[in-house]
C-alpha cells in the first residue's frame, strides 16, 4: 500500500469521526446557543444510547434490530434529558458554570449506575450482516484502501441527522420559535412565545440526538460506562470552535476537529494529537475568537 | 449577563484585611492545635493529614481564581501534576550514580535520559520548577485565551481538554514519564531520608506552614485593589472595560497564582504520598478538585481548607469500604451543593450568621465582621 491510500484512508477517517463529533457535538451547540449552559453528562446520553441499542436486539435480535434501536435510543435519551432538565438545568439556568458542575455530578452517578447494572467491561452490539463488510478499492491510485460499511453508515447518519434538523430549523414552526428565542429571549418571550417550554425541547432534542449517536458508536466498539467520555471532550472542543447554537458552525467545526485529528495522526501518536488539537484550538480562537460562524448581534454580553 | 442574576455582589461588601480579636485568637488555636497534631494523631493519619492540607494549598488558590475571579478552571490537574512530577523526577535523578538511568527507563529500552530531565537533576531546579513550570504554564495558557476574551464556559471547557490532553500525554510516553504507574518509590529529598518518622513530621510542619503562610497571603490579596478588581471584573467585565481597566492581565494574574499554589500543592502530595501518577491529574482528579472548593466555600479561604478536609476525609472513609457508593455520593454532593449551597459550609455559616454564636462562627470561617 503507497502513500496515497494512507492518506484518503486517513481523510476518509476524519469525516467519519467528523460525523460522531456532529452527532454528538449537535445538541450541546442547540442548547448552548439558547440556554448559554453546557451538559456535561452529555456524554452519558451517547453511553444511554449504546445500552439501549444492546438491550432492542436484545428483543429485536436479526438485520433491522440496528434500525429498531436507533428511534428506542432517541426516545429513551430525550426522556432523560427531560428529567434532567426539568429537574436541574432549569433551577440552574442564569448560572452557566454552576450548571457544569452539577451535571457532572449526574455524569458520575450516570457512570456508575452502568457499572453497576452492565458491568464495567462493557457489552458489544454486533453489527448486522448487512453492515459487517468493507469495500475496497481494487485498482489505481488508492490500491488497497478500505472503506468498512459501518463507517459509511454512519456518515448517512450524520447526513441524515443534520439534514432533518435544519428543515425543522428552517421550515417548521418550531424550528421559528426556536429561531426567534435564539435571538432574541425577552422580545420572544414578550410576543408570547413560551421561551421554557422551547429551551425543553431544545434540550430534549439534543439529548435524542446524543442518544443516537449512542447506538451508531456502538457499531463501531463495546459499549463502556464511561464511553461518552472519550467522544465528549473533543464535542466541547467543537462547541467552542463552532460559534454560539450555529447548526453550519458545529458541522463546519466537526469536521475541523475531525480532519486535523485523522490528518495529524499520520505523523504523531494519537496522545500527541490530542495535544496538537487542543494547541490547534488556543491558535484558532487567537483569529477567531467568536468561533467558525459569528451570530451577529448587538447585545453587549452575547 | 444581568447583575440582578446575580445572588451576592461581594463588591458591595468588600472582605475585610486581617481580623483582630476573637476570630484572631480562634484561627492561632487552630493552627497550634494542627502543629501539635504529630503527637495527637497516629502517623498514617498524620499522613492522610499532610496530604490534605497539601491539596489545601490547591484549594486556596482555586477560591482566588474561581471563587473572586469567576474563571472556573477544570485543568488544575495538570498544574498539580507539573509540580509534582518535578520534584520526583529529581527524587528519581538524586538517588542515582554518575551515567545511571531510572529502572524504568532502563526496562523501556532507553539508553539515554530525555534532555528534559536533565536540569531536574538539580536540587535548586527542581524546587523552582515546582513553582516556575505550572506558574509560566498557566500564565501562557491563560494569556492566550483571555486575551481573546474567550472566557466563561469556554475557558472551562478548554482546561479540561487540557487535562485529559496532559494524562493521556503522561499515559503514552511510559518511557519517560513512567506511564501509568507514574513516579514512586522515593528514597531520600535534600539528603533527607524519607523513611524516617522524623521527616514525616517536619514534612507535615512545612506544610501546615505554608498553608498557614498563603491562607494569609491571600487575605491580604484578596483585601488590596487588586482583589476588588478582581471582583468586580468577576461581576461585570465589560463594566470594568469601560472605566478603562484591561481585564485580561487581572485575570491572567490570579490563574497564574493558582497554577503555582497546584503546582507546590503538587509537590507536598507527591513527598508525603510517595507517588505521582497520571491517576492524580487528569479529567477526574481536576473537576475534584472544584468540588472540595464548592463545598468549603468558594469565596472563603478558610471554607476551601476545611472543604479539602472534608470531602478527602468522606472519600477516605466511604471509598475504602464502600468503592461504588463514593461516586454516587460524589456525584449527588455535585448535584446538591451546587443546587441548594452554592456557597458552600462557609456559606451557611453565613446565612446562620443572625444569632450571636453564628456570628462569632461566621467571623472565624468567612474572615469578617459585620
Amino acid at each position: 500500500m503507497g502513500e496515497w491510500p494512507l492518506i484518503a484512508g486517513q481523510i476518509f477517517n476524519g469525516f467519519s469521526v467528523a460525523s460522531l463529533y456532529v452527532l454528538a457535538a449537535l445538541g450541546l451547540a442547540l442548547s448552548f446557543g439558547l440556554m448559554r449552559v453546557i451538559n456535561m453528562a452529555h456524554g452519558e446520553m451517547l453511553m444511554l444510547g449504546g445500552y439501549l441499542a444492546y438491550l432492542t436486539l436484545q428483543v429485536v435480535p436479526g438485520p433491522l434490530g440496528i434500525l429498531a434501536a436507533m428511534p428506542v435510543a432517541f426516545l429513551g435519551a430525550a426522556a432523560v434529558g427531560a428529567v434532567l432538565e426539568t429537574t436541574l438545568i432549569k433551577r440552574l439556568s442564569a448560572r452557566p458554570l454552576d450548571t457544569l458542575l452539577a451535571t457532572w455530578g449526574v455524569s458520575l452517578i450516570l457512570q456508575q449506575a452502568a457499572r453497576n447494572i452492565f458491568g464495567a467491561i462493557g457489552v458489544d452490539v454486533r453489527a448486522p450482516d448487512w453492515l459487517n463488510h468493507a469495500y475496497t478499492v481494487p485498482s489505481g491510485l488508492l490500491e488497497g484502501l478500505t472503506i468498512p460499511a459501518t463507517r459509511l453508515f454512519i456518515l448517512g447518519v450524520a447526513f441524515a441527522v443534520m439534514g432533518a434538523l435544519s428543515l425543522l430549523l428552517a421550515r417548521t414552526r418550531i424550528g421559528l420559535l426556536v429561531r426567534a428565542v435564539n435571538q432574541d429571549r425577552g422580545m420572544a418571550a414578550a410576543s408570547g412565545i413560551n421561551v421554557r417550554a422551547v429551551d425543553l425541547s431544545v434540550f430534549c432534542l439534543g439529548t435524542g440526538i446524543a442518544g443516537l449517536a449512542g447506538v451508531v458508536l456502538a457499531l463501531l466498539g463495546p459499549v463502556t460506562p464511561n464511553v461518552g467520555q472519550s467522544y465528549v471532550v473533543p464535542a466541547f472542543l467543537v462547541v467552542v470552535l463552532g460559534g454560539l447554537g450555529s447548526l453550519k458552525g458545529t458541522a463546519i467545526a466537526s469536521l475541523i476537529v475531525g480532519l486535523f485529528s485523522a490528518l495529524v495522526q499520520i505523523l504523531v501518536d494519537v496522545s500527541l494529537a490530542q495535544v496538537l488539537l487542543l494547541l490547534f484550538v488556543i491558535g484558532f480562537i487567537q483569529f477567531r475568537p467568536q468561533g467558525v460562524v459569528a451570530v451577529r448581534s448587538r447585545a453587549l454580553d452575547a | 449577563m444581568d447583575m440582578s442574576m446575580r445572588k451576592d455582589t461581594p463588591l458591595s461588601r468588600p472582605l475585610a484585611g486581617i481580623t483582630l480579636g476573637r476570630p484572631l485568637t480562634l484561627s492561632l488555636a487552630v493552627v497550634v492545635l494542627g502543629a501539635l497534631a504529630p503527637w495527637l494523631v497516629s502517623a498514617y493519619e498524620l499522613n492522610l493529614l499532610a496530604r490534605f492540607l497539601a491539596m489545601a494549598l490547591l484549594a486556596m488558590g482555586l477560591v482566588l481564581v474561581w471563587g473572586q475571579g469567576g474563571v472556573l478552571s477544570l485543568g488544575q490537574g495538570v498544574f498539580f501534576g507539573l509540580g509534582g512530577y518535578a520534584i520526583a523526577m529529581h527524587m528519581k535523578l538524586a538517588a542515582l550514580g554518575d551515567g545511571e538511568l531510572p529502572d524504568f527507563m532502563v526496562w523501556s529500552g532507553l539508553d539515554a535520559l530525555p534532555w528534559w530531565w536533565v536540569p531536574f537533576k538539580s536540587p535548586a531546579v527542581a524546587l523552582l520548577g515546582v513553582v516556575l513550570v505550572p506558574g509560566v504554564l498557566a500564565a501562557l495558557f491563560s494569556w492566550a485565551v483571555f486575551r481573546r476574551r474567550v472566557g466563561g464556559v469556554y475557558f472551562a471547557l478548554i482546561t479540561q481538554a487540557l487535562a485529559l490532553a496532559f494524562a493521556t500525554l503522561l499515559i503514552s510516553q511510559q518511557p519517560s514519564t513512567g506511564g501509568f504507574n507514574g513516579l514512586t518509590d522515593f528514597q531520600t529529598v535534600m539528603g533527607m531520608d524519607l523513611g524516617t518518622p522524623g521527616a514525616a513530621r517536619g514534612l507535615y510542619w512545612l506544610t501546615l506552614a505554608l498553608v498557614v503562610a498563603v491562607f494569609l497571603g491571600l487575605r491580604v490579596l484578596m483585601a488590596s485593589r487588586y482583589g476588588t478588581l478582581l471582583r468586580a471584573i468577576r461581576d461585570g467585565e465589560n463594566r470594568i472595560r469601560f472605566l478603562g481597566y484591561d481585564p485580561t492581565p487581572f485575570k491572567v494574574v490570579a490563574f497564574t497564582i493558582g497554577g503555582a499554589l497546584a503546582g507546590l500543592a503538587g509537590a507536598l502530595f507527591t513527598l508525603h504520598a510517595g507517588v505521582v501518577s497520571p491517576a492524580l491529574v487528569g479529567v477526574v482528579p481536576s473537576i475534584e478538585m472544584v468540588i472540595w472548593v464548592a463545598v468549603g466555600g468558594r469565596n472563603s479561604l478558610a471554607g476551601a481548607i476545611a472543604g479539602t478536609l472534608a470531602v478527602n476525609l468522606a472519600k477516605d472513609g466511604v471509598s475504602s469500604a464502600f468503592p461504588d457508593l463514593w461516586l454516587y455520593a460524589l456525584g449527588l454532593v455535585f448535584v446538591l451543593v451546587v443546587t441548594l449551597l452554592p456557597g458552600g459550609l462557609a456559606g451557611l455559616v453565613t446565612d446562620a450568621g443572625g444569632t450571636g454564636l453564628g456570628k462569632r462562627l461566621q467571623s472565624l470561617v468567612v474572615g469578617e465582621t459585620k
